[in-house]
């Protein structure tokens, strides 16, 4: 049985928590996930969960904890915000190295400093590399969505790797949306019941995990870690064609929108990808060919899909909500500039940052990066591979 | 209480094949503390630490029950996060077994950059024992100064110079600050007396929430002293009132041994090399001051258990 209903992104998701039913919940409060971690506790409370809930004292012993529950052989789960994931940065890498599999969702938010508390995907740009599975949601219906199924990638016995799922600050976390729920059997029966391999509280057959790993076996456990993502990329896809059996939603790896036949294209995470299609369609009534793609999956980065989506498209824009002070561009720009440079088809790849600490990302700043593109199509030239969006400079 | 006999027949759960040093507190301390634990299963938490870099050396083991090491500073909330499912799994019939849980931790990983999580964890009243195992100082990255390493002591970051004759700042009194947590049961203890470590290791084991152990775990490497002499040196320690053996029950503090006669400091601090310098012609008083901690905190000590606040007989 599904059911409309109007929510926030983090009610949405702190419901999601709530028909996953974990067995562990390490938190703690920050703007703007705080509400997460505050709705559930009312659920542990009113005793509609039975999970015990660890009030911890910092983010760093949230995933700490949540590595000793999963490593206990529970369904552990935490949740966090910008510093807080920065806090983890160090335990967010040995939850993916002991193959735990942690679902956490992250509500982006810019990082210190200076302090700001509004969105940009800083936070999760800085895990990239931690060998966790990111995933990013449009709106609370996605945030909703990608929190049920991250329960199955996760446990996935190929998988067994923590999964993040990002949803925009205040964007999407605090915005009122009308979505699409679940009833508890269905998720219930969808999430399953998550049976270890080998885990700590089994009393028959103890176990050392976290091991000091040296130069003989530390560089092919990283390996099997790669092959756990590269096995991922299937799963996802699996889990999202049975997801769409019960909520009529299907999910890939990425979303290609109007890009069969498109000259443009912008490559957009999170929220924005809504705008950006409001944007193309808008466009289109132009005679303007424009097309959308949204990666719902960054980390394993679904380079393939991306390259075949993007193989006919005369010119790109890459919008990176995040710096890298490389000076060469934000990090999405990085790969997909890389995924197009065997197609050797001079397909112009360009760079927009936008929305750091929050700033609106607003229709007009999107149409220019289209009309930018269009120039670029035309003329052959690109005269700034790297351009701010909505900045005074 | 047991017999040493009757113990050493105790089926071992830290096992031969780690690579501690000869000489080592640490391997003694853990042995003692799992003896304690006969008859029940555990999970062992380990901060990073030489403990945990010697027993654990992928693909190996020393440890027969489950272990768990996460990383330097978490010990207590990962412990806490083990003993979460526990809870969770128990009420849910998915563990059928009872377990115990044991943190260990080094001072580095437990005074310093550990004391956040460890005083989370036990502010959180879980079911658990944390056990110091403190050698005062980084040991394992080469003999750095830590906040329980103890005033005057020369240290590769506390170098006895030609300036600075060693550390120049009173250790952190982590067995009060652990107190202060009103924890059903706090206590600090010493390898040289095995019955005290049992006895207490059995207490922290059997009380319901969160318990706190302190033990003296000597490194013949930092402290430089006859390897052999492991024993004797943590035996000083004791009779010289530098490492009071006490306990705090619900919030009863009780002193557990009271020296016969007053040793002074000399005595412990001359055999080791750490504290070589201190006995250079000229720094008379030095010694002097680090006496006067001493006795300036046995007194605090005596006081707080409800005893008369005296020094031993000379």
């Amino acid at each position: 049985m599904k059911t409309k209903v109007a929510l926030t992104g983090n009610e949405a998701v702190a419901q999601a928590m709530k028909q996953i039913n974990p067995d562990v919940v390490a938190a703690y409060p920050i703007t703007p996930q705080t509400e997460i971690v505050q709705i559930f506790s009312s659920f542990v409370a009113n005793g509609e969960v039975d999970t015990e809930f660890v009030a911890v004292e910092s983010e760093h012993s949230a995933m700490s904890a949540a590595i000793g529950a999963a490593a206990g052989g529970a369904r552990a789960m935490t949740a966090t915000s910008s510093q807080g994931l920065a806090l983890m940065f160090e335990v967010v890498y040995i939850a993916a190295s002991m193959r735990l599999p942690i679902v956490f969702p992250v509500v982006n938010r810019a990082l210190s400093g200076p302090i700001n508390i509004h969105c940009d995907h800083s936070d999760a740009m800085g895990l990239r590399d931690s060998g966790v599975i990111q995933i990013f949601s449009e709106n609370a219906q996605e945030a909703y969505d990608n929190m049920i199924q991250a329960v199955r990638i996760a446990e996935h016995p190929d998988v067994r790797l923590p999964v993040m799922v990002n949803m925009d600050g205040f964007i999407t976390s605090h915005a009122m949306d009308v979505l699409e729920v679940l009833d508890d059997e269905t998720v219930k029966n969808f999430v399953g019941t998550y049976v270890p391999d080998d885990y700590l509280l089994d009393a028959q057959n103890p176990i050392s995990m976290g091991n000091f790993d040296m130069y003989d076996f530390y560089f092919e456990h990283k390996r099997q870690q790669v092959e756990a993502m590269k096995a991922a990329k299937e799963i996802i896809k699996e889990v999202g064609r049975e997801f769409a059996k019960i909520s009529g939603r299907e999910y890939g790896l990425i979303e290609a929108y109007k890009l069969d036949d498109a000259d443009v294209a912008v490559v957009v995470l999170n929220s924005a990808a809504g705008t950006a299609k409001g944007v193309a369609d808008e466009l289109r009534t132009k005679g303007i060919k424009a097309g959308v793609l949204k990666p719902r999956v960054y980390r394993p980065f679904p380079q393939e899909e991306i390259r075949e989506a993007l193989k006919a498209v005369k010119a790109v824009a890459v919008m990176d909500r995040a710096e890298t002070f490389s000076t060469c561009g934000g990090p999405m720009f990085a790969d997909i500039r890389n995924t197009l440079y065997d197609l050797k088809n001079d397909i112009k790849v360009v760079n927009y940052i936008y929305g750091l600490g929050g700033r609106d990302l607003r229709l007009e700043h999107v149409q220019q990066v289209f009309e930018d593109l269009e120039n670029i199509r035309k003329t052959g030239r690109v005269d700034e591979t790297v351009k701010y969006l909505g900045l005074r400079e | 209480m047991a017999t040493l006999k009757e113990l050493s027949k105790v089926e071992e759960r830290f096992v031969g094949g780690h690579r501690l040093c000869a000489g080592c507190g640490h391997g003694i301390t853990v042995r003692m503390i799992l003896n304690a634990a006969e008859g029940s299963n555990v999970v062992v938490g380990c901060a990073t630490g030489c403990l945990e870099v010697a027993s654990t050396i992928y693909p190996y083991t020393a440890w027969r029950c489950s272990f768990i090491h996460n990383a330097f500073e978490n010990a207590g909330a990962t412990i806490s996060g083990v003993e979460a499912a526990y809870r969770a799994l128990k009420k849910k019939g998915k563990v059928k077994e009872d377990f115990k849980f044991i943190a260990f931790g080094g001072d580095g990983g437990t005074y310093d950059i550990g004391l956040q999580s460890l005083s989370g964890a036990m502010e959180r009243g879980h079911n658990i024992v944390y056990v110091c195992l403190d050698n005062e100082a980084y040991m394992n990255t080469g003999i750095q100064r830590s906040s329980a390493t103890p005033t005057g002591a020369d240290t590769t970051t506390s170098p006895a110079g030609k300036v600075i004759p060693g550390k120049q700042q009173p250790r952190k009194d982590l067995t009060a600050i652990m107190a202060a947590h009103n924890i059903p049961y706090v206590a600090q203890t010493a390898i040289n007396n095995w019955q005290d470590v049992h006895k207490k290791a059995k207490k922290a084991l059997e009380v319901e929430g969160p318990a706190f152990i302190n033990v003296l775990s000597p490194c013949p490497r930092g402290w430089r002293y006859n390897t052999p002499d492991i024993v004797e040196i943590t035996k000083l320690a004791v009779e010289t009132r530098f490492w009071p053996l006490f306990e705090v029950e619900n919030g009863k503090w009780k002193l557990n041994y009271k020296p016969k006669k007053y040793v002074p400091i000399e005595e412990f601090l001359k055999p080791q090399g750490r504290f070589r310098h201190l006995f250079k012609p000229g720094n008379e008083h030095l010694i002097k001051a680090i006496q006067e901690e001493i006795d300036s905190r046995w007194l605090a000590l005596l006081e707080r258990c409800g005893e008369t606040p005296e020094l031993p007989p000379r």
